[in-house]
């Protein structure tokens, strides 16, 4: 039989404003696997992994996370699922004013009453997993790139969680220090039995670690499959991603040039088109719209650009 | 000697740093059997290592016997499986013990 997911995410709507950025989300998290959410920039990756931590309610939908519904949770139940869970920033989101030493023991100090010798060596055990063990009396700004993200995933283990999440562990870092981070993160896996989701579009460090990958493309779950069977898609929108072809976005002549210059340069569409009601955003008012923008219209749009000036 | 089984974890740590602790303190050798140990975290961790570090102080032998292969990957990905003495057998423990 197979056991129930580490994460269900059910339908899952989140919107900022009237942006909608995760389109009816659904995918499981396996337990005791390293899953990939990957995708390019504004994806919805860090709103996914927000939400999925508790720290955005979603509009609508659902999030299990060990079997705890984190959207209807409430505040206590949501910080004993916490101590289950370990999170490691993009930026490492140490305490300035705090050592490195002193930033890892900050949960074991708020969650629990282990002595301090306990503290200590744990710690150290930590410190030393991520090669850091010779930094611990140094201060946040005193760390390189690969220093910091080290210190936070000390951090984020030090209660050895169940669930670690690592937002984009390689972005800024050497390939000798990203490698490294991905073995430990592998290690992590094997030896402590974690559940491990990691946030990245770095896709060398993405098929050595990964178990599962989700790959989310505007707000929507392209496809999520094994290292093999994404390598295999034929989804052009997956292919992109794989072989980092540049999107080709769609353009519409009339309304980029009217949001480049202005209503000025609208040869043949009155002022008021421009909507009085909105000033402050020219071009965003309704217009003729070309129906193929790239071929003789865009031409003539820009001619009229021309001419306008 | 002291045998440990089942999960050891940050509830269970306490008790067992205690219990290392206090055997140390009646200055007796201590062997721990960790064969039954399904899975220890690293505060568990921490409590053998605060009793190797004390066995050394007072010149007290302390080792580890027949180590769960879950506790031993928890003890290698720490590096900690290079500073323990790793025993297979009780009997080789004690025959260290007799002159």
């Amino acid at each position: 039989m197979e056991s129930s997911p580490a994460i269900a995410v059910r339908d899952l709507v989140v919107e900022y404003g009237s942006r909608r950025i995760l389109k009816s989300i659904n995918l499981d998290i396996p337990l005791g696997q390293i899953s990939v959410i990957m995708g390019g920039s504004g994806a919805g990756k860090s709103t996914l992994l927000r939400t999925m931590l508790g720290l955005k309610k979603p509009t609508s939908g659902e999030i299990r996370v060990l079997g705890t519904n984190i959207c209807s949770a409430g505040a206590r139940q949501l910080e004993e699922m916490r101590k289950q869970m370990g999170v490691a920033f993009q930026g490492g989101a140490l305490f300035t004013s705090m050592t490195v030493g002193e930033n890892i023991q900050l949960p074991l100090r708020q969650h629990t009453r282990l002595d301090e010798n306990t503290i200590q060596i744990m710690t150290r055990i930590k410190l030393d997993m991520v090669n850091m063990m010779p930094h611990e009396h140094l201060m946040p700004s005193e760390l390189s790139g690969g220093m910091t993200k080290r210190a936070a995933l000390a951090r984020a283990i030090i209660m050895d969680p169940k669930l670690l999440f690592f937002d984009e562990p390689s972005a800024g870092l050497d390939p000798i220090t990203s490698a490294e981070l991905d073995e430990l993160i592998i290690k992590l896996k094997e030896s402590m039995n974690m559940t491990i989701v990691v946030v990245t579009h770095e896709l060398e460090s993405v098929f050595k670690i990964a178990d599962r990958i989700a790959i989310l493309g505007e707000g929507e779950l392209l496809m999520v499959g094994t290292p093999e069977e994404i390598k295999a898609s034929e989804d052009p929108r997956i292919v992109g991603l794989l072989n980092r072809t540049p999107r080709q976005v769609a353009v519409d002549v009339d309304d980029h040039l009217r949001r480049l210059a202005g209503k000025a340069v609208e040869p043949g569409i009155p002022d008021e088109a421009a909507s009085p009601d909105e000033p402050g955003v020219p071009g965003e008012s309704a217009s003729a719209k070309t129906a193929d923008g790239e071929s003789a219209n865009g031409k003539s749009g820009n001619k009229g650009a021309a001419e306008g000036q | 000697m002291l045998v440990l089984s089942g999960e050891i974890d940050l509830n269970d740590s306490p008790v067992l740093r205690e219990t290392i602790l206090a055997s140390l303190e009646d200055g007796k050798p201590l062997l721990i059997d960790m064969q039954e140990v399904s899975y220890i975290d690293s505060s568990g961790i921490a409590s053998l290592v605060e009793g190797f570090q004390k066995a050394k102080k007072i010149d007290l032998h302390y080792g580890l016997l027949s180590i769960s292969s879950p506790a031993m990957q928890v003890l290698t990905i720490t590096r900690l499986d290079k500073i323990f003495t790793l025993y297979d057998t009780e009997d080789s423990f004690i025959d260290l013990l007799e002159p």
